[in-house]
């Protein structure tokens, strides 16, 4: 009975990582692909039969022209920059708005918050005119402040913050207070150590999302010297597309590599922040 | 040195009256406990002295100087909470320290990074450092200083709750059902703790607790309060023997005591003992105050439904003739046994027996009268 059952156990056990197995590996695919196509030499890319690994190595050859046919390095830079500055101005407006629509008793407070869901419903589709327009009459097109201004107040950020704000517990906000913490050192002494996985999962939605913006760059910057990852592997695109296939995939890998290793390194803390944490 | 006094004070959430017109006057270093079932108001009342919240209406006067307009930090008041409220991200050192640190350095000492370098600091951490040394070998927590709060048990929280509050050396402690959370061997073990503090401190104590237990064996007096109102402030033994109120003798005292309403005493064919007022409508009495006689000799007679032996006491439920209502009764272990399904006599010294009008209200004249005549 009992090995029966085990059987069973086992079974299924194999039968659930098959098929997380299959769907991992649908979901890989395209980067393997990516990165296979970015060793290949242009003749090969285009040949009937499929091999993961090329015949002629030309791998070399296509990261060498990804790396000095465009300013590769200063676009890793300015991506860098741009969603680092993003991330903080968003850190500094969402956790204080956050702080006050969780933990605070005011007039209207539940009035905004239906504001914060209703931004929530926006896609930021809808705003790219209206951003524009008023980023051509402060004169700020084509500069980092167009990258980064339009985003810097987050309402996910604002909305999942509260969220989190909200499960701790107002007693800890109480004694707080008679310890004779002011409101803002309350945030930064008591609610940002105790919500850091919510802050770390909200800072790896925010990265990502602006180091893979291709729509918004696209609308507010022409200079390649302040174009962002995404923006600037365009400008393989823009020459004959077939010879530069292959730098164009050696050059998506090298602006997607860091997302993957800081997902690697922050993965925990991600997973953390997403399920529900239990506080005590 | 520090009297507190409560005037008028209302609080209200939206039509919700919570409190309604509480008078207090709390002594200087008297331990006072506010007693009543849950959502009665006692826990906003203290947080309207902390400053936690504001009150409707009504003065808050604390050392005899009026501080509704001081925050919380400003009133030299520390609670205690339910929950204990320690922050669970800093180790029981930093937890202890936080108080002290945020009263004695300046806003830019205590900056991140920069805070650190600045001079002085280093002088007044290491005051810091030995004075909580000193509050937790005080309260046993010395050993526990490095760990988190995570990693400590119910009472080893509570103490550091307890050293939380006690080392800024506050005028008022404010504690808020503190012991709810512990075990039942526990909770007497800190009742004892926190009685021995309270003398070793001699400040101020105000303690708030559903658990008429607590209340009794704890405090100087103890204020009872009920749908907002203070029913009756007083010394324990006063509170037991001498109620104002119906609900607070209901409430004081366990096992409950016994309440028969007139009506139903004259039902069962009792004759009322002497020196009843006209308007009492419920004869009331504790379990302590009834004899056992033989079936018929007694003023009420009944039967005895179940005992409950505690080794010290026995305690007969005593089902009334008629079947509607029970009577609980202590007797000594020593007196002869009665199992249940035997019929029993009740004596009741009338001495003992209290009287509340048709509103509760206890009535007390006439009885006093007719007792001296």
């Amino acid at each position: 009975m009992i090995s029966r059952f085990s059987d069973r156990r086992f079974a299924g056990r194999v039968a659930r990582h098959a098929i997380l197995l299959l769907t991992a590996a649908f979901a890989l695919l395209p980067f393997v692909w990516m990165v296979s196509l970015s060793l290949k030499p242009p003749q090969e890319i285009f040949q009937a039969d499929f091999r993961l690994w090329p015949t002629a190595f030309h791998g070399g050859e296509n990261y060498r022209i990804a790396l000095t046919a465009a300013p590769m390095f200063s676009f890793l830079l300015n991506g860098v920059l741009v969603c680092a500055a993003i991330f903080a101005l968003q850190l500094l407006v969402c956790i204080p708005c956050a702080y006050a629509l969780a933990k605070l008793r005011f007039r209207g407070r539940d009035t905004l918050f239906s504001a914060v869901l209703v931004g929530l419903l926006l896609p930021p589709q809808a705003l790219a005119i209206p951003h524009f327009v008023m980023l051509n009459v402060f004169g700020f097109l084509d500069t980092y402040a167009a990258l980064i201004l339009p985003w810097a107040i987050s309402t996910f950020g604002i909305f999942l913050l509260r969220q989190f704000f909200r499960s701790i517990p107002d007693e800890i906000i109480h004694a707080a207070r008679l310890d004779g913490l002011g409101e803002f050192e309350i945030i930064w002494r008591i609610m940002i150590p105790m919500t850091a996985p919510a802050l770390a999962a909200f800072g790896i939605f925010s990265v990502v999302a602006h180091w893979n913006d291709l729509f918004w760059p696209l609308i507010a910057v022409r200079r390649a010297e302040i174009s962002t990852p995404a923006l600037g592997i365009l400008l393989f695109r823009d020459d004959e597309a077939g010879q530069f296939l292959g730098p164009l995939m050696a050059g998506a890998v090298i602006i997607v590599a860091p997302l993957l290793l800081a997902f690697l390194i922050a993965q925990r803390r991600f997973i953390d922040g997403l399920a529900v944490t239990t506080m005590k | 040195m520090a009297e507190i006094e409560l005037r008028d004070i209302e609080k209200s959430y939206g039509e919700t009256a919570i409190v309604k017109g509480v008078s207090l006057s709390i002594r200087d270093g008297e331990f006072l406990t506010l007693v009543g079932p849950s959502g009665c108001g006692k826990s906003t009342l203290l947080r309207i002295i902390a400053g936690l919240e504001a009150q409707n209406s009504g003065e808050v006067l604390v050392a005899g100087r009026c501080v509704d307009d001081k925050r919380p930090k400003e009133r030299d008041v520390a609670m205690v909470f339910q929950s204990y409220a320690l922050y669970p991200h800093l180790s029981v050192f930093d937890n202890l320290a936080l108080p002290l640190r945020t009263r004695r350095l300046s806003f830019a000492q205590r900056l991140p990074l920069v805070g650190r370098a600045l001079p002085g600091r280093g002088d007044v951490e290491k005051a810091i450092r030995a004075e909580i040394e000193q509050a937790a070998s005080m309260l046993d927590i010395a050993h526990l200083l490095r760990r988190k709060p995570g990693q400590l048990s119910g009472g080893q929280r509570q103490r550091v709750a307890l050293g939380r509050a006690m080392v800024r050396h506050p005028a008022v402690f404010l504690m808020d059902e503190p012991l709810s959370n512990l075990d039942a061997k526990l909770r007497v073990q800190m009742r004892a703790e926190i009685i021995a503090l309270h003398r070793r401190l001699g400040v101020t104590f105000v303690y708030v607790t559903h658990d008429q237990a607590e209340a009794m064996t704890m405090s100087d007096r103890v204020a009872v309060m009920m749908d907002g109102e203070l029913l009756q402030v007083d010394r324990p033994e006063r509170l037991y023997r001498d109620p104002e109120d119906l609900r607070v003798a209901e409430m004081i005292g366990s096992p409950k005591i016994n309440v028969v309403s007139r009506a139903h005493w004259v039902s069962l064919g009792a004759s009322l003992p002497a020196g009843i007022h006209r308007n009492t409508a419920h004869l009331a009495f504790r379990p302590e105050a009834v004899g056992i006689v033989a079936s018929g000799d007694g003023r009420l007679n009944g039967v005895v439904a179940s005992v409950e032996n505690l080794g010290s006491d026995i305690f007969l439920n005593v089902t009334l003739a008629d079947g509607q209502g029970t009577v609980v009764v202590r007797t000594h272990p020593d007196a002869s046994r009665s199992e249940a399904g035997r019929s029993v006599g009740l004596q009741i010294d009338p001495a003992c027996l209290l009287q509340f009008d048709g509103a509760g209200m206890r009535q007390r004249e006439v009885e006093r009268v007719e007792a001296a005549a």
